[in-house]
């Protein structure tokens, strides 16, 4: 069965990203010149606006932010998912990512450590998720 | 380079319009725009050939709508249909009439969102975390809200209030689409739309369109009623860090602090002063966002702070008392600005402020906004 649900779209700065999830590792970008460390990439560092990006691989640890469940499916894909939760990540490195939290329990908390999994959701495309630690 | 606080008093509302709020597929965007024109043309008596300025937010191509009204402005501007456009447009409206572009501006807002079934969400609105199925501007909100309830305790019964002083207001409102009183009780019991948001957190969507004019004050003394002064504004973007679309981690608390400051700074009053909030209101929690960076109440107390009916015309603070997005009409802030005249005009019938002489709009969003609006 195809799946049915939005892929990633490639743009001129994401592709390491999603071939480096493939291989189960999860890319930040950073500023070679500065340092800082950012997702998703930008074509220059937005604190010294130099040109020189490059990626990294993070630790994939980190502590949850936020979590939210969606009970409103926006593509018919994620129907049959409903609800589905969709959690907010502080990386160890520092930037907050968007993904979703493969655990059901309503027993959360703010600062909770989780950690990156991967999903391979298409030959292509695999998806990186957090999981509670 | 010349301060903008000299603006103060200086640019007056002469002229607001409405049209019905509702669903309605036969008309477009441009004959709902001419019917809320004609009404703010009707409200101020003015001459619209008179009209020289010209700004439309929501409306496909500015040309046409010239050309439906039969307007050659001097002066002309597009806003995209966004949320959060209103009280930027107003901004500049007023600044270019200081600046002698034009002397009188018409602003046009026309949202037909209702019958075009538009979702905010989904492929409509391609975002970065589409493939984790993270979308609408609604889920967004639910994101900071719940970071507030961990943060600070506030718990969805406070989030209530919100929805339900508004609702109350609607049910004041006899042009509201929506006017059934609701408790807070009825608020935990609707369904989730995204958790921890509930249906009754999220606005309206429906047709609609909304046209104010605005002159200097001395010319403002021309017209049918009293003119409404533009006081004091203030202004704030929240572009970096923004990787969430219309989320923030502060909650744009530093945003609406520091637009909120502008404005009283300008206006020379204090929170304290305001008689109405009109606060952009897509979801409950942006009120209470909205009172803590204004300084109503303590950062993290918003929560214990709209306990008890204070947002209900006779509490603490009367907020949204048209019945905001939530229960009146999604006008995307523009209605709000109205509503903010009329109360000032003392044309509000069941729903007036009681000696209402200051009313602040808000807006806490990426492009934060604040007004400050006074009796002429």
């Amino acid at each position: 069965m195809s799946y049915t649900k939005p892929l990633p779209k490639p743009d001129t700065l994401n592709q390491p990203f999603w071939k480096a999830a493939r291989e189960g590792k999860f890319l930040l970008q950073y500023c070679e010149d500065c340092g800082d460390t950012r997702f998703p990439p930008g074509p220059v560092c937005p604190k010294c606006l130099s040109s020189r990006q490059a990626w990294k691989e993070a630790s994939g640890r980190g502590t949850l932010e936020s979590w939210v469940d969606m009970h409103r499916a926006y593509w018919d894909g994620f129907k049959g998912d409903l609800p589905y939760r969709v959690c907010l990540v502080r990386l160890e490195e520092g930037p907050v990512v968007v993904s979703n939290l493969t655990d059901k329990t309503d027993n959360l908390r703010m600062g909770q450590p989780v950690k990156v999994v991967y999903e391979a959701v298409t030959d292509d495309v695999t998806l990186p998720k957090f999981a509670l630690v | 380079m010349s301060d903008l606080s000299n603006l103060k008093d200086k640019i007056a509302v002469i002229g607001v319009g409405n049209t019905k709020y509702g669903n309605f597929p036969e008309i477009d965007d441009y004959g709902l725009a001419a019917h809320a024109f004609r009404n703010a043309v009707e409200d101020c008596g003015i001459d619209k050939n008179k009209v020289d300025g010209m700004l439309v937010c929501r409306i496909p191509y500015y040309a046409r709508m010239g050309e439906v009204l039969g307007l050659n402005p001097r002066w002309t501007l597009t806003l995209p249909g966004h949320g959060r456009m209103s009280a930027m447009g107003i901004i500049e409206a007023a600044t270019a009439i200081a600046a002698g572009h034009c002397d009188y501006v018409a602003l046009m807002y026309a949202n037909i969102g209702r019958s075009r079934r538009v979702n905010y969400g989904g492929d409509e609105s391609p975002g970065t975390w589409d493939p984790w199925g993270f979308t609408s501007p609604g889920a967004a909100h639910a994101m900071a809200f719940r970071r507030h309830m961990e943060l600070y305790g506030t718990t969805t019964r406070q989030l209530a209030e919100v929805s339900v002083a508004i609702r109350h207001h609607a049910s004041l409102n006899p042009d509201a689409v929506m006017r059934t009183p609701f408790t807070i009780d009825d608020h935990e019991a609707a369904r989730f739309i995204t958790a921890p948001l509930r249906l009754l957190d999220y606005c309206l969507i429906n047709d609609g369109a909304v046209c104010l004019i605005l002159t200097s004050k001395e010319r403002a003394k021309d017209f049918k009623k009293p003119p409404v002064l533009i006081s004091g504004f203030g202004a704030r973007e929240t572009y970096s860090p923004s990787p969430i679309a219309n989320f923030d981690m502060d909650f744009w608390y530093p945003a609406v602090q520091d637009a909120g400051r502008q404005a009283y700074q300008m206006a020379g009053v204090t929170h304290e002063d305001i008689d109405g909030l009109m606060v952009y209101d897509n979801f409950s929690p942006t009120v209470l966002f909205s009172l803590e960076g204004l300084g109503f109440c303590a950062r993290g107390e918003s929560g214990s702070f709209v306990e008890n009916g204070a947002l209900k015309i006779g509490g603490r603070i009367p907020v949204n008392t048209d019945g905001g997005h939530l229960s009146n009409s999604y006008m995307q802030g523009w209605a709000l600005n109205v509503e903010a005249v009329r109360q000032l005009r003392g044309e509000c019938g069941a729903r007036q402020i009681p000696d209402c002489e200051v009313v602040q709009y808000v807006q806490a969003t990426p492009c934060t906004r604040s007004i400050i609006y006074t009796k002429g």
